[in-house]
């Protein structure tokens, strides 16, 4: 038996009665529908996280300092180096392509008497823009001999241009973090909100010598000294804007540090980040990294670590699979409509069969043989839930559309959305039009011909 | 050919064995215009369903051209009936709300090898016009009377070239002159076209119409078997 004659006959006896046909769709249109939405949905946060993620930068470890506790007392935690960075480039590169200590600090800042808190003021070396996945829109970054010399420099996020230099061109203005002037060298251009709303492009980055000599009240003249850049001392920020803040400990002059010197490579940072070269997989890097710094950091066999790693993918993992549980909890309620939807189908094409009786008796005597009985019923259910499906995905595309708008929810048309429903809603018509059809088809066409 | 050798039917409801057809010995030749009538109870409708292969006899030999076709599984007794046998039924049993035309074409869409749409349109047409309803193609089967009606199964019969043409109180629902007209188109067929007819009827009037009448009674045939079956079968 050829298909055509199959199909117009299906179509035929769906059009017969279009309300009861209508009617039956209806489970399934709002199954299917249902399915998309949410799929639409899901698949829309997906790409918003994994686009955060991005603007984040992959590929990326963090290394922080480990709460340390000695028999069971916890003192805080253990310092994170500069040189802690330093060796992981120096030891680690075929993993880590570059690193940086990061400082952060909060301050006020003034430009022409605008005032401002940006959220972040974060200091790295001049790997660190790179690292954060920071583009420079305009100007440039700062450079080795900038952070060597802990110059008074900064590159600033769309925000702080938007608040502190609403008509002029940011670059060559100065800008007055906590009573120091740092002169703007570079704009960075637009990365949107992060993972938890907060304004990435609200931020200051400085070289973190400058954060950590000029920003944070260190004995500046001795490590200026011997960062090689003494000469700049006398534009240091302490002496031109005399900070408020009493001093509750005598700073280390001169002669103290000489005796007892603390190189700058020493000096303590919030925490060290690495760039590495597999953005999948961080578990490699991190244990090429591990011995590296156990060494580096003098610790003996049998010490635990006093430092800890955490990897963005890792982070972006646990922030995806969230929202995968949510939309894959969502679909499943989804799927139950669907299977309601598929018992409407089987209950109809029970009734139409019965119905039918006769017609089947008549077939059968002219000689159709149980498989094509079987198969126009089969088809019958299968276009029945096609057409719902087809039905369901507009309906669903359209709600989608609808949230997105009103709501201001992220949606991503996904064609395997639409891939899936298709085959669910084929699925369903063949599960639950079998049994009608296969009773169909087990017909006595003497009994089925009699049929009143 | 159609030939049967010691035909029984048993129907078992329950406990009980209830014998319809109790041994039927009965040859129609390719060609032949035969009736079959008989009280109801006879069995004759029982006898009708073996012959239209609808049924399969409890035991004994059935032949359709020399083909053993008693023991033809489903399949092959449909593809047969498809093939070899035209039904034609008391009530008609056309499909509602289909035309007249898709009525005539619906045995060919079962048939194999598969024909083409436009070959199966192109033969019903001509058979619709052979009947007689040409002009009434595109009506549905509630827009035509009881004789149209007829025509149309008539037609439908046709349309696989069957050898064999089954009918079943034919002009049961029809009045007088209908019947006439129907009964006649049944000896045009015969006649012109070499198609072996069996109508089943308790109308003793169709039967007198027919070339041969073979009567039944309680599960045996009383009257018209061949003669030259009964010399064979006395051997």
């Amino acid at each position: 038996m050829k298909l055509w004659p199959l199909f117009l006959t299906c179509l035929l006896a769906l059009t017969r009665n279009p309300m009861r046909a209508a009617l039956t769709v209806l489970g399934i249109v709002i199954g299917i529908a249902a399915v998309v939405a949410i799929m639409e949905i899901g698949e829309g946060s997906k790409k918003q996280i994994s686009d955060s993620i991005a603007s984040l930068g992959a590929g990326k470890i963090m290394v922080m300092g480990a709460s340390v506790k000695t028999a069971g007392v916890s003192s805080g935690r253990a310092a994170i180096k500069a040189s802690d960075a330093e060796i992981l480039m120096e030891e680690c590169s075929a993993f880590v392509i570059n690193a940086s200590p990061v400082v952060k600090t909060s301050a006020q800042v003034i430009v022409n008497g605008l005032n401002w808190s940006p959220e972040t003021i974060a200091g790295g070396n001049e790997h660190y823009l790179n690292i954060e996945s920071w583009k420079i829109a305009e100007g440039r970054g700062f450079d080795k001999s900038m952070v060597d010399n802990a110059d008074r420099v900064c590159v600033v996020g769309r925000t702080i241009v938007k608040e502190l230099f609403p008509d002029v061109n940011p670059i060559g203005q100065d800008i007055r973090i906590r009573d120091v002037i740092f002169k703007v060298i570079g704009v960075l251009e637009e990365k949107g909100a992060g993972h938890w709303g907060n304004d990435q492009d609200n931020s200051i980055f400085l070289p973190w010598t400058s954060i950590r000599m000029r920003l944070m009240g260190s004995p500046s003249t001795a490590v200026l000294t011997i960062a090689g850049a003494a000469n700049k001392a006398k534009t240091n920020a302490a002496a031109t804007f005399p900070s408020s803040s009493v001093a509750l400990y005598p700073g280390t002059d001169l002669q103290s540090f000489t005796n007892a010197p603390h190189p700058l490579r020493t000096r303590t940072v919030n925490y060290v980040v690495a760039k590495i070269y597999d953005t999948e997989n961080a578990t490699p890097a991190m244990d090429a990294m591990t011995p590296v710094l156990r060494r580096h950091r003098g610790l003996k066999v049998g010490q635990l670590d006093d430092f800890e790693m955490r990897d963005s993918a890792q982070f972006s993992k646990m922030v995806t699979s969230t929202a995968d549980t949510m939309s894959n909890l969502l679909l499943a309620v989804a799927m139950i409509s669907l299977v309601v939807g598929g018992v409407g189908i089987m209950n109809i094409m029970m009734v139409s069969v019965t119905e039918r009786t006769r017609e089947i008796g008549l077939r059968m005597a002219v000689g159709a043989r149980p498989r094509d009985i079987m198969s126009q019923f089969l088809l019958e259910a299968v276009l029945l839930c096609l057409v719902g499906g087809i039905i369901g995905i507009l309906l669903g595309r359209l709600a989608s559309i609808i949230v997105s708008v009103q709501n201001d929810w992220p949606v991503a048309s996904s064609t395997s959305a639409i891939i899936l429903s298709v085959s669910v809603a084929v699925i369903i018509g063949v599960v639950f039009g079998w049994y009608p059809a296969w009773k169909a088809s087990r017909m006595d066409p003497i009994d089925a011909l009699r049929h009143e | 050919m159609i030939e049967l050798r010691n035909i029984t039917k048993v129907y078992h409801l329950g406990e009980i064995d209830l014998p319809v057809l109790k041994g039927i010995s009965l040859r129609i030749k390719e060609g032949e215009f035969v009736s079959l009538t008989g009280a109801s109870g006879s069995g004759k409708s029982t006898l009708m369903n073996i012959l239209g292969c609808l049924d399969r006899p409890s035991a004994g030999e059935f032949y359709i051209d020399g083909k053993d076709v008693a023991h033809y599984n489903e399949n092959e007794r449909a593809g047969l009936r498809n093939a070899r046998i035209g039904f034609v039924f008391q009530n008609f049993n056309l499909l509602n709300r289909t035309s007249a035309l898709e009525n005539v074409m619906m045995p060919a869409i079962y048939a194999l090898p598969a024909k083409s749409k436009t070959q199966i349109r192109e033969h019903a047409i001509e058979l619709m016009k052979l009947v007689g309803i040409d002009d009434r193609m595109d009506h549905t089967p509630s827009q035509l009377s009881g004789g149209q009606q007829q025509r149309v199964a008539i037609a439908r019969s046709l349309i696989n070239n069957p050898s064999i043409l089954l009918a079943d109180e034919p002009t049961g629902n029809l009045d007088s002159t209908t019947s006439v007209e129907v009964l006649n188109m049944f000896r045009e067929l015969n006649r012109k076209q070499g198609i072996t007819i069996i109508i089943v009827t308790h109308d003793p009037k169709t039967a007198a119409f027919t070339d041969r009448a073979i009567r039944m009674s309680d599960g045996l045939i009383t009257e018209g078997v061949a003669d030259e079956l009964s010399i064979e079968l006395k051997k």
